[in-house]
């Protein structure tokens, strides 16, 4: 758990640090952690938040028709998420 | 993309489905965060070439819609990409809204066409689109640009995006009305690879109202006579503020098991300047079953504080403009749960250009429970006493898609 907190943090800082990058503070940026060969598992279909998304925007709307909240539905996959 | 499904028609046939009273955003709600975020496995890439033909059904409180959606996606030059989108909802309606209100139930039509386009920059894609939306007494326009850009070795994506809508609101039956409303929504999400496993993605959305944001069929009641309950009680046009402005944060993980598995879990924070506090949570397992079927469970749960203005009965009418009435009862305090059953197979054929088919049948079961929105249909009890109001929705989807 720790391992992943610790992740998180450094992804959230990450962006700040790529900004001073120019700065001559490159050297503070760590190092990507999951190397391309490591990424056949979330290569895989079922790693998309939203496989197909012309059925879940169509779901979201339903949503957003019948109850108060609204927006921050963004997903991961590309694709048209239309309606 | 519409974000309500506008309802309702003619003063005869008022609030039907919704026309939610919170006329939600259209479009850009959701298509420019959909249409955008990369491929979350990192290397932001176009989207795939697929064509989808979906049904969808949705039928709750006596309200039934239905139609088709129809999405065809082009790449050229593994640089450009654009889609168009064709979309109709055929509502026919008699719900609690209809029926409290003396009318009959309706029927009508609404159409929305979208079309969008992408051009993928080296480790940034830009994208645009417009949407139009329009029904017998309501047309959107939605228009929205969206950039994304890998970092970190590609395990970060970030996207901003902007969308702007001017819808016209018409009154079936009263010609005169014609009121319009301006939409903004502000845009940012981050897609992080956080382990060979383990995906997040958090995502902000900030939106703003201003306008004519009532539904002009609904309306609120009020006592006839506040000392006397039994006099029974009298209805109103409702009065709205004319902007609104919502805040909403999201957190999502998706995590791929040991064996072909994924399990997602995602919570989203929502509130507002009408006083409307929100929670979702929702956690899903997706399996597979050889290598061309997958099946989804999903569980979703929401509840929400009422608007500052929303009773369901009212101790005196509004007194001016801005003593604010409103028994929508999206904005009461309600919950919902939703149950869902998702089944798909996939198969390469490699015939001609096309790559892969699909076909993916969809089951929502949806349970609303409303805290303080009365079923008047229950006339027995005194103003304030009824029942309170619940309902079940079931939502199908059936969806064919080719990849070529």
């Amino acid at each position: 758990m720790k391992s992943l907190l610790t992740r998180i943090a450094v992804a959230a800082t990450t962006l700040g640090l790529g900004a001073c990058s120019g700065t001559g503070m490159s050297s503070l940026q760590p190092e990507p952690w999951v190397k391309p060969y490591e990424r056949h598992l979330l290569a895989d279909p079922i790693m998309r938040f939203d496989r197909d998304p012309i059925a879940s925007s169509y779901l979201h709307h339903v949503y957003e028709s019948r109850e108060g909240a609204r927006g921050a539905l963004g997903s991961g996959g590309g694709g048209c998420g239309c309606n | 993309m519409l974000i309500y499904w506008r309802v309702n028609s003619a003063c005869t046939r008022p609030f039907a489905l919704s026309r939610t009273r919170l006329r939600q955003l259209p479009a850009f709600a959701l298509l420019s965060l959909l249409q955008f975020f990369p491929n979350v496995a990192g290397a932001v890439t176009l989207p795939e070439e697929r064509a989808d033909a979906l049904y969808h059904r949705y039928d709750g409180d006596n309200v039934t819609i239905d139609g088709p959606s129809l999405l065809v996606r082009k790449n050229f030059k593994e640089t450009v990409s654009v889609s168009a989108n064709y979309y109709v909802d055929n509502v026919s309606s008699a719900s609690i809204d209809v029926v409290t209100s003396g009318a009959s139930e309706y029927s009508e039509r609404r159409e929305e066409v979208s079309v969008s386009g992408e051009y993928l920059y080296g480790k940034s894609i830009f994208s645009a689109g417009y949407t139009n939306s329009d029904e017998s007494d309501y047309e959107a326009d939605t228009y929205y640009f969206s950039a994304s850009q890998d970092f970190f070795g590609d395990l970060t994506n970030v996207t901003f995006g902007y969308a702007r809508g001017d819808d016209e609101v018409r009154q079936n039956g009263n010609d005169d009305f014609v009121e319009e409303i301006e939409r903004n929504a502000y845009r940012v999400g981050i897609s992080q690879v956080l382990s060979p496993r383990l995906l997040m993605a958090l995502n902000y959305e900030a939106i703003t109202d201003e306008g004519y944001l009532n539904n002009p069929y609904r309306v609120y009641r009020y006592l006839t006579d506040p000392l006397d309950p039994s006099a029974g009680f009298q209805q109103a046009t409702e009065v709205y503020p004319d902007t609104r402005t919502s805040d909403a944060a999201g957190l999502k993980f998706l995590y791929h098991m040991p064996w072909r598995g994924a399990l997602g879990t995602s919570y989203r924070y929502f509130t507002d300047d009408w006083g409307i506090d929100a929670h979702t949570a929702e956690i899903g397992y997706t399996h597979t079953f050889g290598p061309h079927w997958i099946a989804e469970l999903r569980y979703r749960y929401y509840e929400q504080g009422q608007a500052d203005f929303y009773s369901d009965l009212f101790q005196f009418a509004s007194q001016d403009e801005k003593d604010f009435r409103a028994r929508d009862k999206e904005l009461s305090e309600m919950s919902s749960q939703t149950v869902s059953l998702y089944v798909n197979y996939e198969r390469k054929i490699g015939f001609g250009p096309m790559d892969k088919v699909g076909v993916s049948l969809q089951y929502d079961f949806i349970m609303l429970d409303y805290d303080n929105f009365s079923d008047l249909r229950d006339t027995e009890a005194l103003p304030g006493e009824e029942k309170l109001f619940d309902m079940d929705a079931d939502v199908i989807k059936v969806l064919f898609t080719l990849w070529y």
